[in-house]
């Protein structure tokens, strides 16, 4: 097995271009397991993770750019006003893990209990590709997610990293394992409010072939804040019927499973709890503002 | 002589005396077994049956062999001498010859330059199975039309014991049924060793065990080798809690190394460990209590069915302590206990810390809380109101003899103070800078973010359990040490030789102590540990403390009359100072006469003083056909309190605290004896909360840390921890072993808490998310689990003893 090191992105995608079949390495919290399982034996190992393009995070113009080579130590210590997503980095692995994973790795690998992605699909990012002879491209995660370990990837192609656009409103993650610490989800959840548009997103992890968003479920969450006057009053209440049912439409739209790590109707009805929760979870911390929680101001979506 | 003033001997018996090992470790510098490594070494690799019941017809190891690096490829005929082994019986083939009967069973070892090399030549090699249908279920193994496992058919061992009239009326009656799950060791160091030959035509063998003489009697015949031959040899040994009871990697390498002239290790990897090793038996029990309205227990009935997989192991042990601990520790006068350990094409079970005592007591102690229900009892006044104590007699007809303080645990682990009470969750009108707020990740579902407190349901359990010390049955499970006591360039050292089997425990720390303690000289050196010197006996059932223990303190006190033979005889020569009157004692390097120093130890150790010496524990009997004997040698008892807080919602759990109170005879190290019970502990919780190895069909679905799991830090709780000291007659310093208790009263213990949290039966471990919210449905069975009708405890040709087992029992067909 040949392992290829490149020291910029350009000797990167060259590699890669002349070598398709060279899978990129970035932490190895993905690969060496299933290289050491012998579920996979590449040829070529393109060792990313000392390239500067990757390591690195940007907040301009409203967007977030987050680095494929970030890592979840990194996020959870540069990043804490990113809630959900310092959240869901929080809840991979153990600390060593943390240290050495990273997002591109997560996006990559592609697996329906990747702990950063319901948290991408619920801010709608792109994941960013890049190919040598300076070609770029984005794809809406949906179209880069197609599967089970799935991605849209093409041979000659290395992620980059993902971008969203920043809103203004509070969030969450949550993920449901057996134990209290260093578990694969058998389910998660990451719900964000998008004060200015006045929507709500929702995306499951663990509960179908790819991460799930719950558009029907959204839209009603959205409809119920409007009509309860909570967007323009962060003091009214949500009748608790109503976060019941958001909770039912949740569970109602995941396609999990059963496997080893859980039955199908223990995801469902995980869901649906999660769901209740990072609801109500996110009116409070509406009500308690920005600040109120010690953060510095902006923090529910920090701002760019 | 210049020494003249006196010291108390340091770092001896009743000290927590930092561990020998404790620093290498600490600083990754210690050498485990998988860190062993010779001058142009191979490799080993096994290859293993797919398949968990299947014939082979041919083996074409062409391809292997044709890889450039591949030394040596063998199967079952290439086998020296005998073709199994076997702890008790040897049934389980050192390579599967014409049949396989579970899914890993090793089929081909080979030896290459490199594990890449020899894992790829693996798969050159090319079985042709005939598949057959695997019996997977322990009651379906007993049906008539079963297919027969073994020759003398799928029953390993049934045990009956009649114990006064069982059908004795009661007032009161409650009955349950209960199963427990597979559950692995999950030792951190996997299966290691390495196999040199030397030019004697033997093989020197080091490996990470728990015994090295039984590993010796079943290595040394395959190989076709006298036993002298063999030589075993410890290595590093990153944890055992039973799995290292049973030959795993051993006559592989040395039949490899044999072969090819050279050094070859063996370590297996993480997911092919969880075949290379037995597990703790899956059990289905049913049990019947009755009392009387007062809340004396009248009657206990008790069916035990465990799924032993493919071979025996210690199987006919495990059922023997499953069915004569199934009435608890409480005065029960009339019994009927049938215990069955039964053959399948499951994994291989066998020795896992509590042995038999842990299933079991997940079920008495169930019981017991039910019973206090419908007496409307309080559950730790019913344990009171029946506890064992000096002197009761055992459903086996076995009197108590030794210190049996179960009041005293059960009244001094309920009398710790509980926890504060649950906060209040948090909320925005309660926000961190207001001091309110509780940290989320101490809430169930801990580092997943799952909870600000909602649906959260607090419950206290309260179990109590105990164990037998030492191995019982009749067997006499000696154990040898050998103690050199010689001067030094600055002073006197003892060298203390033992072949107990130093696997995390503490054991080399304990005998240090005591040669300190017995010798009055603090520079103890430990010969590592080998086949050099006598058996040690199994580093098992709670042992070494009392037994090697007492070996080295024999040995040490057989030393101190020689010397204290010298200082007298040297008085009377009058070159030296007369000797005082007063009994002669050894302290802090000196020998004293009624307490007055004499001189220094070394004085009198022209000629070094070494001995030899064996300890052995009383004398059991084993049980006869209606299973009454004397079997056991002492008991250890342990009670467990636990506090829970459960999401209701979500089914997950935390536990809060475990509160115990522990019968440890006397605490030879007490830190150690508290990590134990630490250890203990943390393996009952994941017994109770997670840890299962899955299987379906006989394959194992979870053969990975991944997806098998075990507690992390926010898992274990603080564990608040009494030490009951009171001396075990007749055992060296009173002492009782201490690693096995916790572990089997933690798991009873939370899983009752588990009830009181949410009022569900939860009649299996581990429990699962989906039971804790009534998703799924209490197991269930039609009735008592079957039990074959054979008569006694004779059900196998010959049992007990590896010495009589390896002779007697019959070949594979």
């Amino acid at each position: 097995m040949d392992i290829l090191l490149p020291r910029t992105l350009d000797e990167a995608l060259g590699m890669k271009s002349d070598h398709p079949e060279a899978v990129p390495i970035a932490g190895g919290t993905d690969l060496m397991v299933e290289m050491n399982l012998g579920h996979r034996r590449p040829p070529i190992a393109l060792d990313v993770h000392r390239l500067p393009e990757l390591r690195q995070w940007r907040c301009t113009d409203g967007t977030l750019f987050l680095g494929a080579g970030m890592t979840y130590v990194r996020i959870i210590r540069e990043l804490p006003g990113f809630t959900a997503l310092a959240q869901a980095s929080r809840s991979v692995g153990s600390p060593q893990i943390r240290n050495r994973g990273t997002i591109g790795g997560n996006l990559g690998t592609a697996s329906p209990a990747g702990d950063a992605l319901p948290v991408m699909a619920a801010c709608d990012a792109e994941v960013v590709l890049a190919a040598s002879g300076g070609r770029t491209r984005a794809l809406p995660w949906h179209q880069f997610l197609v599967g089970p370990k799935k991605t849209a990837i093409e041979p000659d192609e290395l992620i980059l990293g993902a971008r969203w656009r920043v809103t203004r409103g509070p969030g969450s993650f949550s993920k449901v394992g057996r134990r209290n610490a260093m578990v694969i989800a058998i389910a998660s959840l990451c719900l964000v409010l998008d004060e200015d548009r006045r929507a709500v997103r929702v995306a499951l992890g663990s509960v179908g072939p790819t991460v799930l968003r719950v558009p029907q479920a959204e839209a009603f969450a959205a409809g119920a804040l409007a009509e309860a006057g909570v967007w323009d009053d962060p003091a009214a209440l949500l009748p608790p019927e109503v976060i019941e049912a958001f909770g039912e439409r949740v569970a109602a739209s995941a396609r999990p499973i059963d496997d080893v790590r859980g039955t199908a109707a223990y995801r469902r009805h995980a869901c649906g709890v999660l769901a209740r929760r990072a609801l109500r979870w996110a009116i409070e911390d509406r009500q308690a503002g920005p600040a109120g929680h010690g953060r510095p101001a902006g923090s529910w979506g920090a701002r760019c | 002589m210049s020494i003249s003033t006196l010291t108390k001997t340091r770092g001896g018996v009743g000290e927590s005396v930092r561990r020998v090992d404790g620093v290498p470790k600490v600083k990754g510098e210690f050498q485990f077994g998988s860190d062993l490594w010779a001058e142009g070494m191979l490799w080993g690799h096994t290859l293993r049956s797919p398949h968990p019941h299947a014939l082979i017809h041919s083996i074409n190891v062409a391809g292997a062999l044709a890889l450039p690096g591949v030394h040596a490829v063998l199967l079952a005929g290439d086998v020296p001498g005998k073709k199994c082994f076997g702890l008790e019986f040897a049934d389980q083939p050192v390579l599967a010859g014409d049949r396989v009967r579970y899914a890993g069973e090793p089929v081909a070892i080979l030896a290459a330059v490199d594990p890449e090399t020899a894992r790829r030549a693996a798969a050159q090699i090319v079985v042709d199975y005939e598949v057959l249908p695997p019996v997977t279920d322990m009651e379906a193994a007993l049906l008539p039309d079963a297919p027969r496992l073994h020759e003398y058919g799928n029953v390993l061992r049934h045990v009956r014991i009649v114990h006064g009239d069982p059908d004795a009326a009661a007032e009161v009656w409650v009955e349950g049924y209960y199963e427990t799950a597979m559950q692995d060791q999950a030792f951190l160091g996997p299966e290691s060793g390495m196999a040199i030959p030397s030019s004697d035509g033997g093989v020197d063998l080091y490996v990470a065990t728990q015994w090295l003489h039984v590993d010796r009697e079943q290595v040394a015949p395959c190989l076709n080798l006298p036993a002298e031959k063999v030589r075993v040899h410890l290595s590093g040994v990153g944890g055992a809690f039973g799995a290292r009871e049973d030959v795993s990697m051993h006559v592989h390498a040395c039949m490899l190394a044999l072969r090819t002239g050279k050094p070859v290790k063996m370590v297996y990897g993480r997911e092919e460990s969880f075949f290379g090793h037995v597990h703790r038996h899956p059990s289905r029990i049913w049990m019947r209590h009755g009392a009387t309205r007062e809340g004396r227990l009248v009657s206990v009935r008790a069916r035990l069915l465990l799924d032993g997989g493919a071979y025996s192991s210690s199987g006919s042990a495990v059922i023997g302590n499953a069915s004569t601990f199934a009435a608890g520790p409480y005065e029960v006068p009339n019994a009927l206990i049938e215990g069955t350990r039964v053959f399948t094409n499951n994994p291989p079970c066998g020795a896992m810390r509590g042995f038999g005592a842990v299933q079991v007591c997940f079920a008495y102690e169930a019981q017991m809380d039910k019973l206090a229900k419908a007496l409307g009892m309080d559950p730790v006044a019913l344990r009171l109101r029946n506890a064992l104590k000096t002197g009761s007699a055992l459903p086996t007809g076995q009197i108590i003899q030794g210190s049996a303080p179960v009041r005293e645990v059960i009244e001094r682990c309920a009398a710790i103070p509980m926890p504060a009470a649950i906060p209040m969750p948090d909320a925005v009108s309660m926000p961190k800078e207001e001091g309110g707020r509780r940290d989320r990740l101490s809430y169930p579902g801990g580092a997943g973010n799952v909870s600000r407190g909602e649906a959260l349901r607090r419950g206290v359990g309260f179990a109590v359990g105990y164990k037998n010390i030492a191995y019982s049955d009749g067997f006499d499970d000696s154990s040898e040490a050998r103690v050199k006591l010689f001067a030094g360039s600055s002073g006197p050292i003892a060298e203390v030789h033992s072949a107990a089997a130093e696997v995390g425990q503490g054991v080399h720390t304990v005998l240090a102590q005591i040669a300190r303690t017995e010798l009055g000289v603090e520079h103890v050196v430990l010969h590592p540990s080998d086949t050099l010197v006598g058996s040690a006996g199994s580093t098992s059932a709670s042992r070494q403390t009392m037994m090697s223990g007492g070996a080295v303190q024999l040995a040490c006190q057989a030393i101190r009359e020689e010397l204290f033979d010298r200082v007298r005889l040297r008085a009377g020569m009058g070159d030296a100072p007369l000797v005082p009157d007063g009994a002669l004692t050894l302290e802090g390097g000196m020998v004293l006469a009624g307490g007055v120093p004499v001189g220094p130890i070394e004085a009198y150790l022209d000629e070094p003083i070494e001995r030899t010496r064996v300890y052995h524990h009383r004398p059991t009997r084993a049980m006869d056909a209606m299973g009454q004997g004397d079997p056991h040698v002492s008991f250890a008892f342990a009670a467990q309190r636990a506090v829970v807080e459960v999401d209701e919602e979500l089914g997950l759990v935390r536990v809060v605290q475990i509160a115990t109170a522990q019968d440890v005879g006397r605490a030879i190290n007490p830190q150690a004896v508290y990590g134990q019970i630490e250890g203990g502990t943390a393996m009952g919780l994941g017994f109770a909360l997670m840890e299962e190895v899955q299987v379906r069909e006989g394959r194992i679905l979870n053969a990975s840390y991944t997806d098998y799991l075990i507690p992390t830090i926010l898992d274990m709780p603080p564990v608040e921890a009494v030490l009951v000291e009171e001396p075990e007659p007749g055992a060296p310093y009173g002492v009782k072993g201490v690693g096995e208790p916790p572990t089997v009263v933690s798991t009873a213990a939370i899983v009752a808490a588990l009830r009181d949290a949410t009022g569900r039966a939860l009649n299996r471990v581990p429990v699962r998310p989906d039971d804790l919210i009534g998703l799924t449905q209490p197991a269930a069975s039609a009735g008592p689990p079957p039990a074959p009708d054979v008569p006694g405890p004779k059900a196998v040709p010959h049992y007990w003893g590896l010495t009589h087992g390896q002779g007697t029992l019959m070949e594979p067909e």
